[in-house]
């Protein structure tokens, strides 16, 4: 809304000065760093580096005989490394043995069991139990294998029993996500109704999370006097699919889909991130200035257009969740308010640029890249710039305010354009009761509702401090007027009354 | 020119037209009626109004809690700001005027900005109060804040209509036609300003270029 607001008047604005600066030539362009951030207008930040490139690593460096072949899936579990390497048919395990130090430990190209197939045709996902168990997305035979940690055949789930489905449609599973109960939630190419839900004894049980279709009045009154020849030309109104999903630590997933209209997403009728709860509902919270769709402005330069393309998420312990944008090969991280806590990457063939990024997930703090072109994987590891700020809201979760506050400040100071460190200086000051304090900070960087907070207790107490002096003023504003009538009225009846009358 | 600051009757005169500011936006039909017919309001105390209102726009950006107000000072220019009411305002007046002269309307052009500049009189009266209390309030008891702020401008809005019918002497009905039609006018005039300076634009570009040309060639 206030992106459209601001749109309008910079346009309006270009219409006054319309006559005067059709002569000079437009501004040149300003280079941004790395990383950047929003402030709370929505204006560009520049920002020291949240995470560096530690290393880029292809399957030379990993020392594989066969090398990556469109690879479209990465997992992590524990220290291990999944890599779907789906044009191979193979998923490879790589154990990360030190900071920099990797080795491949197994590679999963087959399984023992009493099934026909038992070789794996375009894996494009993996997951794993908390008892061990492999779940594969086995795309290329239309299944989802559940094997035991020594890829012993256990069982699998197939296309689900469903009578809305399309009956010539073929199972595709794409993404799947495992629970602590192992209930297999997957995304299947071609299936839009929502996640595949299956319990963990292969039943399935529905699908969750279906995205909300959107259409405007336009489209629909179109759609309303066309023909039917015209009808089956258009686009149908249907839900968008998710591109990819992730299962945090309590148990939520969160799912992206990419490909939305611009107009819905700056509307919020359509999400690019969304969490969801067992029953499918989303539940992420959006009390950031800004929606949550990576980018806020985009040009059409250098052949990238439109607005980010989500294609896979991750969730850190700390609640704080990092996008991967396809499109521009970005990462942005939110925190567990939907405010952006770092933007980074590029496209490019540099460290740390992608030319198609597809997969991401996360270790501890470090993040892993899969470039499904370039098929490597980068490692980024947390600056000093954004481990201070993680320790800054995990401080805070744990209830060390003080020592919240004070990350912040060393954030602040390696950043002072950094919105997050002043709100959670100030955060950090309410709860040790420094209202008046508090309210500056917030001030500073305009947030109404933790100012309304500080600014309540700091009345309370202002006007607790000094009830005398209110009651006082009071007082005299009532007694005085009285006083002044009271006297007038005495000094009339003096001048009327008949005694001094000579 | 000192001595006729000193001129004491000149200086009750301004003072009294300033207090019937007061009884016009209480008592509008009766009030705008004497303002021209009696004679009671003056250009002075109308300038003074304007002036305190957009002084009142000026303190209202610095001085509101940013909760009802954030300003984006980085690209606030003061004159567009206030031009955002005076622009507005000098088009009304001068719209309203061209229509009415031609339909029976008695007012002059001076009474009619008189007389509007007494109908806004409300916005400072209410505005400089919220100022205050707008730094004493949290967003759960923003409504009232907002109320009352669209209750200074609809009263004033009121007030012009009031005015306008007073001083043309015009009916009802005849008075809230030609006040849509002022509004019609102001967009006419709008649309003409901005295809004359695009005319001009348009003109200037053309000599540049053409000097351009010639500068390249010879």
């Amino acid at each position: 809304m206030k992106n459209k607001i601001k749109r309008i008047s910079a346009l309006l604005l270009a219409g006054t000065v319309l006559f005067g600066s059709s002569l000079i030539a437009g501004a040149a362009d300003i280079e941004r760093s790395y990383t950047y951030n929003y402030d709370w207008w929505g204006d560009v930040q520049d920002s020291p580096d949240a995470y560096e490139v530690t290393g880029v690593y292809t399957s030379v460096d990993l020392g594989l005989e066969k090398g990556l072949n469109n690879p479209n899936g990465l997992y992590i579990n524990g220290s291990n490394i999944y890599v779907c390497d789906t044009g191979n048919n193979r998923i490879i395990e790589i154990t990360r043995t030190g900071r920099e130090s990797f080795e491949v430990s197994r590679i999963i190209e087959e399984f023992k069991g009493d099934v026909e197939v038992t070789t794996l045709s375009g894996p494009t996902d993996i997951a794993i139990s908390e008892d061990g168990n492999i779940f594969i997305a086995d795309k290329g035979n239309c299944r989802i294998l559940k094997l035991d940690q020594d890829l012993n055949y256990l069982m699998q789930f197939d296309i689900p029993v469903d009578s809305t489905l399309d009956p010539e449609i073929t199972f595709q599973p794409h993404k799947i996500v495992v629970d602590t109960a192992e209930r297999v939630y997957c995304i299947a190419t071609g299936i839009n109704k929502g996640l595949i839900k299956y319990e963990n004894d292969g039943v399935f049980s529905g699908f969750v999370g279906a995205t909300k279709v959107t259409y405007d009045f336009a489209d629909y009154l179109q759609k309303k006097f066309a023909t039917q020849a015209q009808r089956e030309q258009m686009v149908s109104f249907v839900p968008t699919e998710y591109a990819n999903i992730f299962i945090d630590y309590e148990g939520f997933i969160y799912a992206v889909a990419n490909g939305q209209e611009e107009e819905d997403l700056d509307s919020e009728q359509a999400q690019a991130v969304r969490k969801l709860n067992l029953m499918g509902n989303d539940i992420l919270v959006r009390n950031g200035e800004w929606p949550i769709y990576g980018d806020l402005y985009w040009g059409s330069a250098g052949g990238y257009e439109g607005p980010s393309q989500f294609e896979d998420v991750t969730c850190m312990d700390n609640d704080i969740y990092v996008c991967l944008d396809k499109n521009r090969g970005r990462l942005f991280g939110y925190d567990d308010q939907g405010k952006m806590v770092f933007a980074f990457g590029s496209n490019g063939n540099m460290d740390g640029y992608f030319r198609k990024p597809i997969a991401l997930d996360h270790m501890g703090h470090d993040l892993f890249v899969l470039d499904i072109l370039d098929c490597s994987i980068t490692l980024f590891t947390c600056t000093e710039f954004g481990e201070t700020i993680y320790s800054a809201i995990e401080l805070f979760d744990e209830g060390a305010y003080e020592a919240s506050g004070a990350a912040w400040e060393r954030v602040m100071e390696m950043d002072g354009n950094y919105d997050l460190a002043y709100i959670g200086i100030g955060r950090s000051l309410l709860r040790q009761k420094k209202y008046r304090e508090a309210m500056d900070y917030f001030e500073l960087k305009y947030d109404e509702d933790n100012y309304s907070k500080a600014f309540k207790q700091y009345r309370k107490e202002w006007v607790e401090d000094n009830i005398v002096t209110i009651v006082v003023v009071l007082l005299i504003l009532f007694l005085v007027p009285l006083g002044i009538g009271k006297v007038k009225s005495i000094k009339h009846e003096i001048d009327i009354a008949d005694i001094f009358r000579t | 020119m000192f001595a006729k600051l000193k001129n004491k009757e000149k200086w009750n005169k301004y003072f009294d037209s300033l207090k019937f500011a007061l009884y016009c936006i209480t008592h509008p039909l009766d009030g705008f009626w004497d303002l021209t017919h009696e004679k009671r309001g003056t250009y002075a105390a109308a300038n003074t109004i304007l002036i305190i209102t957009l002084l009142v726009r000026v303190f209202k950006l610095q001085f509101t809690s940013f909760i009802f107000n954030k300003v984006y000072w980085e690209e606030l220019n003061i004159f567009l700001y206030l031009a955002s009411v005076l622009f507005p305002l000098a088009l009304f007046v001068v719209g309203n005027w061209a229509l009415t002269t031609l339909f029976d309307g008695k007012g002059r052009l001076g009474q009619v900005y008189m007389a509007t500049c007494y109908a806004l009189t409300p916005y400072p009266l209410i505005q400089i109060p919220l100022i205050i209390f707008s730094n004493g309030v949290t967003v759960d008891e923003a409504e009232f804040y907002t109320v009352v702020s669209g209750i200074s401008l609809v009263w004033a809005a009121l007030l012009i209509i009031a005015a306008m019918g007073q001083i043309h002497e015009y009916s009802m009905a005849k008075n809230i036609l030609f006040m849509v039609a002022s509004l019609f006018a102001m967009m006419v005039m709008i649309f003409i300003l901005l295809l004359f300076f695009s005319m001009i634009t348009q003109g200037v570009a053309y000599f540049i270029s053409l000097g351009r040309e010639l500068l390249f060639r010879l």
